[in-house]
């Protein structure tokens, strides 16, 4: 870790650095829409010969207005200030005040979408694990039911997940939850499944004739050896399945016409044009996308080295 | 000879496969008696794990008859008849060697003070008291194969198959362990099937010695050894210990000359 920290600082202060210098082309015709209509001389003077002038001239004629792309109400791009502004604005500052559960709060629409991604989460790694028992123990199974596994990945959720509400909701299934656990489940339940399929045969062959040499039954070569054989391999999977699930929670909060969660701001923000709300809703989810994930590799640095594993 | 423990009788397991049919072993008949050391030895190819697997119930002859303890292999692989050491210790690397070694008695059903006491009895018995805690990662390739022999020691089986147990250690504790392991077959009188590709090993172990070579895999000698039970490292020194290893390595000559 303390090896990798100045690479990981490094990158993270190269990418900042993009991102501040991108702002200026982003934001320019805007801050040079504000300014004329505060009654600035900008050049080209009319509003329509600027859209057909490149960003790089405009820059050029105007670099008195070049600093005002980076303080907008409005911006095509905000800054990372401006950014983690919000982010605090919405969240710490919410929480400040008592308002933690307000409907303008990160921390309540996090929450809502955090609830769904558990809830789909738990949904898919359970069936991508009993999936995979079974495609381990038969034959049959694994040839009946891998090629829709497969298939199942090729269809794009945006456009199921719609359709699985519809169902859900015709079937009598109240509120967006089950709806949105079912569509992050979707996503989920495949990483598990191959990584569970590849840990269950893990076991070598010589592994195997030992308990063949004891007599053992099927049962106890489950739990004594496929299964603990299976567990680095089933972490890997969860890693990258708590990631799709988090994805899954916020696509079923996308189309579907939700006023909660991190899907609904980004959506909600993209139609009322407040990009602010959309950058900060990312950012809210990559950084709950990243404690999940986080929680999960120290869980598996414990239980690997409580299994003997070398850290 | 009606104390035989393991008997084959006109063995012959034959693989098929893209390239046509490959002999694994072809007509072999062997006894082994009751408290005998007996190595297997020949280059390979020669059929010699396979002959153990037979024994094992690992590999199924497709031809001929092997009793084990007066049974079908297989019969007897369900009495647990054996202590199976394969070639890698095969220690599960999540289990500490005090479980590892617990392994086939949870299996078998002893209660949990039993399998302690006898984890504790079998880990004395090859030098590795106060390592059961320890992860099979953190013991030497050496240690590692004592703790897989102490596991097939741990439920009492009066068979002890081994193949090539010590084939990737170094000549040195290979040697120490050669020694440890004529100690605990004089103390505990099992029957021990041993395969190994090293003449000297083969000589200095074995009551008796099994020549094999292959294509199709079949015995072409078997040497009684005259060298006394008790056998310091220097009987390899011997004109005694020299005459056996000759007659062996003509042997395995003469198992080659067909090709």
């Amino acid at each position: 870790m303390t090896k990798t920290l100045p690479a990981v600082l490094a990158v993270l202060f190269g990418l900042v650095v993009i991102w501040f210098l991108a702002v200026a082309p982003m934001n320019i015709r805007v801050a040079l829409d504000v300014a004329d209509r505060a009654g600035e001389t900008v050049v080209p003077v009319k509003s329509l010969d600027r859209r057909d002038t490149s960003v790089w001239v405009l820059m050029a004629n105007n670099a008195a207005f070049v600093a005002d792309g980076y303080n907008l109400k409005r911006p095509r791009l905000p800054t990372p200030t401006q950014v983690g502004q919000e982010l605090w604005k919405s969240t710490g500052a919410m929480v400040l005040k008592g308002r933690t559960w307000s409907k303008r709060s990160l921390i309540f629409h996090g929450w809502v979408t955090l609830r769904s991604t558990l809830w789909g989460f738990f949904l898919g790694t359970t069936t991508g694990i009993l999936l995979a028992v079974a495609i381990v123990y038969s034959r049959a199974a694994e040839m009946s039911l891998m090629p829709w596994a497969v298939i199942s990945q090729a269809v794009p959720i945006v456009a199921l997940a719609p359709m699985i509400i519809v169902l859900s909701s015709q079937i009598g299934v109240e509120g967006r939850g089950f709806p949105k656990a079912v569509i992050s489940a979707y996503l989920c339940f495949f990483p598990v499944l191959v990584g569970m399929v590849k840990g269950l045969r893990s076991p070598t062959s010589e592994q195997l004739d030992l308990l063949k040499t004891y007599s053992s039954s099927g049962m106890q070569g489950f739990l004594k050896l496929h299964v603990p054989a299976s567990i680095p391999y089933l972490f890997t999977s969860l890693k990258v399945g708590i990631a799709a699930a988090l994805v899954g929670a916020i696509v079923g909060e996308l189309p579907t016409g939700a006023i909660s969660g991190l899907g609904a701001r980004i959506l909600i923000g993209d139609q009322f044009g407040t990009p602010l709300a959309i950058w900060s809703a990312l950012f809210a989810a990559a950084i709950l996308a990243g404690a999940l994930v986080t929680l999960l590799d120290r869980t598996q640095a414990i239980v690997l080295r409580k299994m003997g594993m070398r850290a | 000879m009606t104390d035989a423990v393991i008997r084959a009788t006109n063995l012959s397991l034959t693989f098929e496969t893209n390239d046509g049919p490959v002999h694994a072993l072809k007509d072999v008949s062997l006894d082994i008696n009751k408290g005998e050391f007996v190595s297997f030895i020949g280059p390979s190819g020669c059929g010699k794990t396979t002959f153990l697997r037979c024994m094992a119930d690992l590999e199924h002859p497709t031809g001929g008859e092997i009793t084990v303890n007066g049974v079908s292999a297989e019969e007897a692989r369900k009495a647990r008849a054996y202590g199976y050491v394969f070639q890698h210790a095969g220690l599960y690397p999540w289990r500490t060697i005090g479980r590892n070694v617990k392994l086939p008695l949870e299996i078998m059903g002893f209660d949990k003070a039993e399998q302690t006491e006898r984890m504790n009895r079998v880990l004395e018995l090859v030098d590795l008291a106060g390592f059961e805690n320890k992860f099979p990662w953190q013991l030497s390739g050496g240690m590692q194969q004592r703790a897989s022999i102490a596991r097939a020691l741990a439920f009492d089986a009066d068979i002890l198959l081994m193949d090539e147990p010590f084939g990737a250690l170094d000549e040195i504790v290979r040697d120490h362990l050669n020694e440890q392991l004529l100690r605990l077959w004089a103390r505990t009188n099992k029957t021990i099937g041993f395969v190994t590709h090293s003449i000297p090993e083969a000589v200095y172990l074995s009551t008796k010695i099994v020549v094999m070579s292959p294509r199709p895999g079949r015995i072409s000698d078997v040497i009684e050894s005259t060298l006394p039970t008790e056998r310091p490292l220097e009987i390899r020194d011997s004109p005694e210990f020299l005459e056996i290893a000759h007659r062996v390595r003509e042997g395995l000559r003469a198992g080659h000359s067909y090709d």
